[in-house]
């Protein structure tokens, strides 16, 4: 195992974590995404009641999710180790910083991510730990009682407190996503004239199009529901 | 011309430092090195002591320069060294604030001249082909691709003066190590020792306290030689076949 | 005195391969015990450090740069040549020979010259298996280019950067060997004097640049690769570092100074700007090939903007005066044309010293992508360096010291006439003559370093198995060491009102102007005059601040300027001495009356190596005289 642990252990090797697991992420995102969705299909969260209810009780997928909140935990970990890493390799800082050469969102990856992660941790409370552990009422389509998960996010996006957040914190992850995206396939040494545009492009499209798709539905639930 | 020159003067190692402020009367036509000698010839009138830095060849090429201009290594002009910026980048009052490269693996040693020999190490830990003088085989008798040697030219115009270092926000030697690992890993004299090659330089790089690449392109930006970051994906790719194929990890 | 330079017997073309054959050996189990100083990391020193310690020598090499790779080897532009004939355009190991030779000015030694001619092509063998990046054809192969002064294409090259990619080459030699404790490397380290132990080095005396600590180290061979010494002129295209100061201290210990006054003053530099330029930059000599030299006919037009002066009253004064040539003429002739127009009063610029060198017809003829294609980088330097557009108006050029042919005597074994001191690459004088032709200087360099040196140091260490490392603390090093100390603390004591850099420009105008591009009697005995005077004022006005037990760059340049001001009285008394004129050195009272160069062979084919006697006295002249078996003597004539 020794190899491994120097390999992965290596600078390259702690960014590799850093890109596998951010793209992992990023397909992550998709799919959440795609799930919440159903929140905006209008027939009183009754998709997304069900998609949820499946979400928790297959077998497979909870193996999965258990997958996704360990990759989400070795992204933090992994980032805030390069963080301090990076930190104690320029002990005394310039008097005069930088502010030409590289983007803003790439020099700030790590308030970016502890952003996203007081974030996180709110979010889950919210949501992941109120349907598992919270009273969260029923509703029954046919096929015996539901938990009512549509019913507690109306009722948080309904507090413009807690739509500013999400919002605010979509544009965090949209300039998270903007650098963190095309790096990793930098990192993964995908670096190529021909497919850097392309690279390049995606990036900017996907840290665009799933932060506003996750934004748009708190703003619905204020703006349209309530 | 007036400029208002901010300088980080710090008597040796241990000193703690701080800035200084002169105003040096120098012209547009003058490099920037000149400006700092008239600095260094007023300080010497007055039986000061002239501020240290270091300088060689004053072409460009030697990578012995080494200031951080205000907020950039080697100043605002885009792929050039501190020797051949001349006065004109600056206006007639300008305040010019001089630091200099700021890493854990770059002590300072006096003033602006700071201590760069990681650099030599990390070739001495591999940039290199395992070739002893006095080989027979032709030097016609491999021909390489020329798109490849022009690459490979490319990557080994680096001058080793650290303005990626310096510029990077974590202080990561990746875009020298990586210039270095491509020059040699394109050719194919370079190609046997080319995995175990990345390793030990990379290795190397985090034994001396550099940081680790997160991508923010702020090396190949303030490069004097504008060396692409091309070459630290083909390290990344580079030092992946030796982790994870290489069957010693000597 | 007698000088012996061990010549081979034989034929001109046998006699390496014949030394090689018969030179002594030192057995692996030897090598291991026997240690070797090198001083200096450019071509010549990193080559031959990593050659010798690749044999077994345990090798100390020094350097005082922060890192080997920055010697300044690593600005050289243009290219190496080698006898490759790789373009099949009838190249030879005897037309290199022939062409450096008569490039030299038949001032050089036939023996070394052929070697170095021969060993050119190991040279590229040995760069490329290293992984140098040289130019190259689209079939993969080698690309040539053609350097002025020859008819063949064998000039190898990598873009304008041949000298920085051949020194990483060997400073990666250099760096493998340090991994493997071959060699030990001491950056930021000045040496500053020789130990002579029974007549031999045995060591060497050095100051850590850093804390100011002088130290001992013993080797049983001191070689010297310290490089030229143009700085002596203050300013000069070489780094703000290169001195004098370990060839000279050598030369004060006995070992003879050959042909000092040989200087090579490139034609094609980017003038002097204002009073607080530091150093000149060279534009490649490649630049002649399309562009036209001229100044205005007119003395009122110099100030004129040059794109206002019509035709008829500019005077392309290369085509007019060698018409065969043009501005493809050797350097020191190109050199010579351009200071007699400023002399005249037809300089250019805001100061009237410079030239133009024109593109605008080589644009209308070929094209702007062409020039561009040729020159960019070079293009883009100027501009940088000038804020002036080349595409748009002429350059302004002018001639600036470039390379210093001169240096210590050296025998066939690259050995001074010291036992156990070598001097290799620019340090020596061996193998350029008076005049040294474009992209000679990497050959040499790496040549002797590669190629030549790791042999013939071999026959005098195998003398040496039985000897043991001296310890340092033998009466020698005690007294060299003294030495040292005593001559820092003078300096460090004077506390003038001058600093070094007041003494070393007007060292450098005085050498300019009258040991320079052409030189006459009465100059440089008015120049020995001035020098003694301005050497004195130094030892008792110069200003060095701070202490010499810390990093003080004021006190190294002192040290080097102290040695300086005392080569510059000894390069004048070679110059005064050698009554002819030949290759970079032109006295004006010898010149044809065509005002062309008059070498004067049947008096003055010899090297003129020259033995210190005391400070302010005039050294001893020791005569080698040069046989020439091989080449016939020929007038070289460009009209």
């Amino acid at each position: 195992m020794s190899w491994i642990s120097s390999v992965l252990g290596s600078s390259i090797g702690k960014k590799l974590l850093m890109a596998l697991s951010g793209l992992f992420i990023c397909f992550f995102l998709v799919i959440h995404l795609t799930g919440n969705l159903q929140l905006l299909a209008g027939d009183g969260g009754q998709s997304f009641n069900e998609y949820a209810k499946l979400m928790t009780s297959n077998p497979l997928i909870k193996f999965v999710s258990i997958g996704t909140y360990l990759v989400f935990l070795l992204h933090i970990i992994d980032g805030l180790m390069l963080v301090f890493a990076n930190k104690k390799a320029r002990p005394v800082k310039y008097a005069v910083g930088a502010k030409k050469g590289s983007s803003i969102s790439s020099r700030n990856m790590g308030i970016l991510g502890s952003i996203i992660l007081v974030f996180l941790v709110i979010h889950l409370y919210n949501f992941w730990f109120a349907y598992k552990f919270g009273s969260v009422p029923t509703v029954d389509y046919g096929h015996g009682p539901v938990k009512n998960l549509y019913a507690v996010v109306a009722l948080a996006f309904a507090n413009p407190l807690y739509v500013i957040l999400y919002v605010l914190s979509m544009v965090a992850i949209g300039f998270h996503l903007l650098h963190g995206f095309a790096s990793a396939f930098q990192t993964l040494g995908l670096n190529h004239a021909k497919y850097n545009g392309i690279i390049r492009f995606a990036g900017i499209a996907y840290s665009i199009l799933i932060p506003l798709g996750f934004a748009i539905i708190p703003i619905y639930f204020y703006l349209v529901l309530a | 011309m007036k400029v208002k020159v901010k300088v980080w003067r710090q008597k040796n190692a241990s000193d703690k430092g701080g800035f200084k402020e002169y105003e040096v009367l120098t012209d547009p036509d003058s490099s920037f090195l000149e400006m700092i000698d008239v600095l260094n010839q007023d300080l010497l009138n007055k039986k000061e002591d002239p501020v240290a830095f270091d300088h060689d060849c004053r072409e460009g090429i030697c990578g012995a320069c080494s200031m951080y201009i205000n907020g950039q290594p080697h100043g605002p002009s885009k792929g050039t060294t501190t020797c051949q910026l001349h006065m004109r980048s600056f206006k007639d009052g300008d305040s010019i604030t001089i630091e200099p490269w700021r890493a854990a693996a770059f002590p300072v040693i006096k003033d602006l001249v700071v201590d760069r020999t990681a650099f030599d190490r990390i070739i001495q830990a591999g940039g290199y082909i395992s070739v002893n003088t006095g080989v027979t085989v032709d030097a016609n008798a491999v021909p390489i691709e020329k798109e490849k040697a022009d690459e490979a030219f490319k990557a080994a115009a680096c001058i080793g003066c650290g303005a990626c270092v310096a510029a990077c926000k974590n202080a990561s030697a990746m875009l020298f190590v990586s210039a270095k690992v491509s020059h040699l890993a394109l050719l194919p004299q370079g190609a046997p020792e080319a995995d175990i090659r990345a390793a030990k330089m990379l290795g190397q790089m985090d034994k001396e306290g550099f940081g680790s690449c997160t991508n923010t392109q702020a090396c190949e930006a303030m490069c004097p030689k504008e060396i692409s970051i091309t070459h630290i994906a083909r390290l990344n790719r580079q030092f992946f076949k030796s982790g994870f194929t290489a069957s010693d990890q000597s | 005195m007698q000088l012996d330079s061990k010549i081979p017997e034989g034929d001109l073309a046998d006699k390496w391969t014949k030394y090689k054959s018969k030179v002594k050996l030192v057995s692996p189990a030897n090598k291991r015990r026997i240690e070797v100083i090198v001083i200096g990391s450019g071509l010549a020193g990193a080559s031959a450090a990593a050659s010798m310690a690749e044999m077994g020598y345990k090798v100390k090499c020094f350097c005082f740069q922060d890192s080997p790779r920055r010697a300044h080897s690593i600005a050289a532009q243009g290219g190496i040549n080698a006898a490759k004939n790789y373009q099949n355009d009838g190249d030879s190991v005897f037309r290199l020979f022939y062409d450096t030779i008569k490039g030299g000015d038949f001032r050089s030694r036939e023996a070394n010259v052929h070697r170095l001619a021969e060993v050119s092509a190991s040279i590229i063998d040995q760069c490329v298996a290293q992984g140098v990046p040289f130019a190259r054809e689209y079939g993969g192969l080698l690309a040539n280019r053609s350097f002025g002064g020859v008819q063949v294409s064998r000039t190898f090259y990598a873009s304008g950067q041949t000298g920085q990619q051949l020194l990483l080459g060997a400073y990666s030699a250099l760096s493998r060997q340090i991994a493997k404790g071959q060699v030990e490397m001491f950056n930021r380290h000045e040496m500053l004097d020789v130990v002579m132990i029974d007549g031999k080095a045995r060591g060497i005396i050095s100051r850590e640049l850093i804390t100011g600590k002088i130290d001992r180290h013993f080797g049983h061979a001191v070689v010297l690769a310290s490089g030229g010494y143009g700085n002596v002129f203050f300013l000069s295209t070489n780094a703000m570092g290169s001195n004098v100061t370990a060839a000279w201290k050598a030369h004060k210990r006995g070992a003879l100074m050959a042909n000092p006054c040989f200087t090579q003053i490139h034609p094609t530099c980017i003038p002097v700007a204002g009073e607080h330029q530091s150093k000149l930059t060279l534009m490649s000599e490649s630049l002649r090939n399309d562009g036209r030299v001229w100044v205005p006919k007119k003395k009122e037009d110099c100030n004129k903007d040059p794109r206002q002066i019509k035709e008829e009253d500019r005077d392309y004064y290369l085509e007019r005066i060698y018409p065969a040539f043009g501005n493809l003429v050797p350097r020191d002739v190109a050199s010579r044309a351009a200071k007699y127009m400023v002399d005249e009063g037809r300089g250019v610029g805001k100061t009237g010293v410079a030239v133009y060198l024109d593109f605008s017809d080589a644009i209308k003829r070929l094209g702007k992508h062409v020039i561009e294609e040729r020159y960019s980088n070079l293009f883009e330097m100027y501009q940088r360096i000038t804020d002036e557009n080349p595409y748009e108006q002429p350059m302004r050029i002018y001639p600036a010291v470039h390379y210093t042919m001169g240096g210590l005597w050296v025998d066939y074994e690259l050995s001074t006439n010291i036992p156990g001191l070598y001097a290799i690459g620019e340090a020596n004088f061996s193998d350029h003559g008076a005049n040294r032709l474009g992209a000679s200087a990497l050959m040499q360099g790496l040549a002797d370093g590669y190629f030549v040196l790791p042999y013939t140091i071999g026959n005098y260490l195998s003398n040496d198995i039985r000897v043991d490392a001296i310890p340092t603390s033998h009466p020698a090093f005690d007294k060299a060491e003294q030495a040292v100390k005593e001559r820092i603390n003078k300096l460090m004591s004077i506390q003038g009102d001058l600093s070094v850099d007041h003494f070393h420009k007007k060292l450098g105008k005085i050498m300019w102007d009258k040991c320079g591009m052409s030189r006459h009697g009465d100059g440089l005995r008015q120049a020995q005059k001035e020098i003694a005077e301005l050497r004195e004022e130094f030892w008792s006005n110069v200003f060095v601040p701070g202490s010499d037990s810390e990093f003080n760059p004021e006190l190294e340049k002192a040290g080097r300027v102290a040695d300086f001001l005392e080569l510059g009285e000894l390069m004048v008394l070679d110059a005064l001495t050698r009554e002819e004129s030949c290759g970079g050195h032109f006295r004006e009272e010898y010149r044809t009356p065509e005002g062309e160069a008059d070498r004067r062979d049947d008096l003055f084919t010899f090297v003129s190596a020259w033995k210190h006697t005391a400070v302010g006295q005039e050294a001893e002249l020791v005569k080698e005289e040069l046989e020439f078996n091989n080449v016939e003597l020929k007038v070289r004539s460009y009209k």
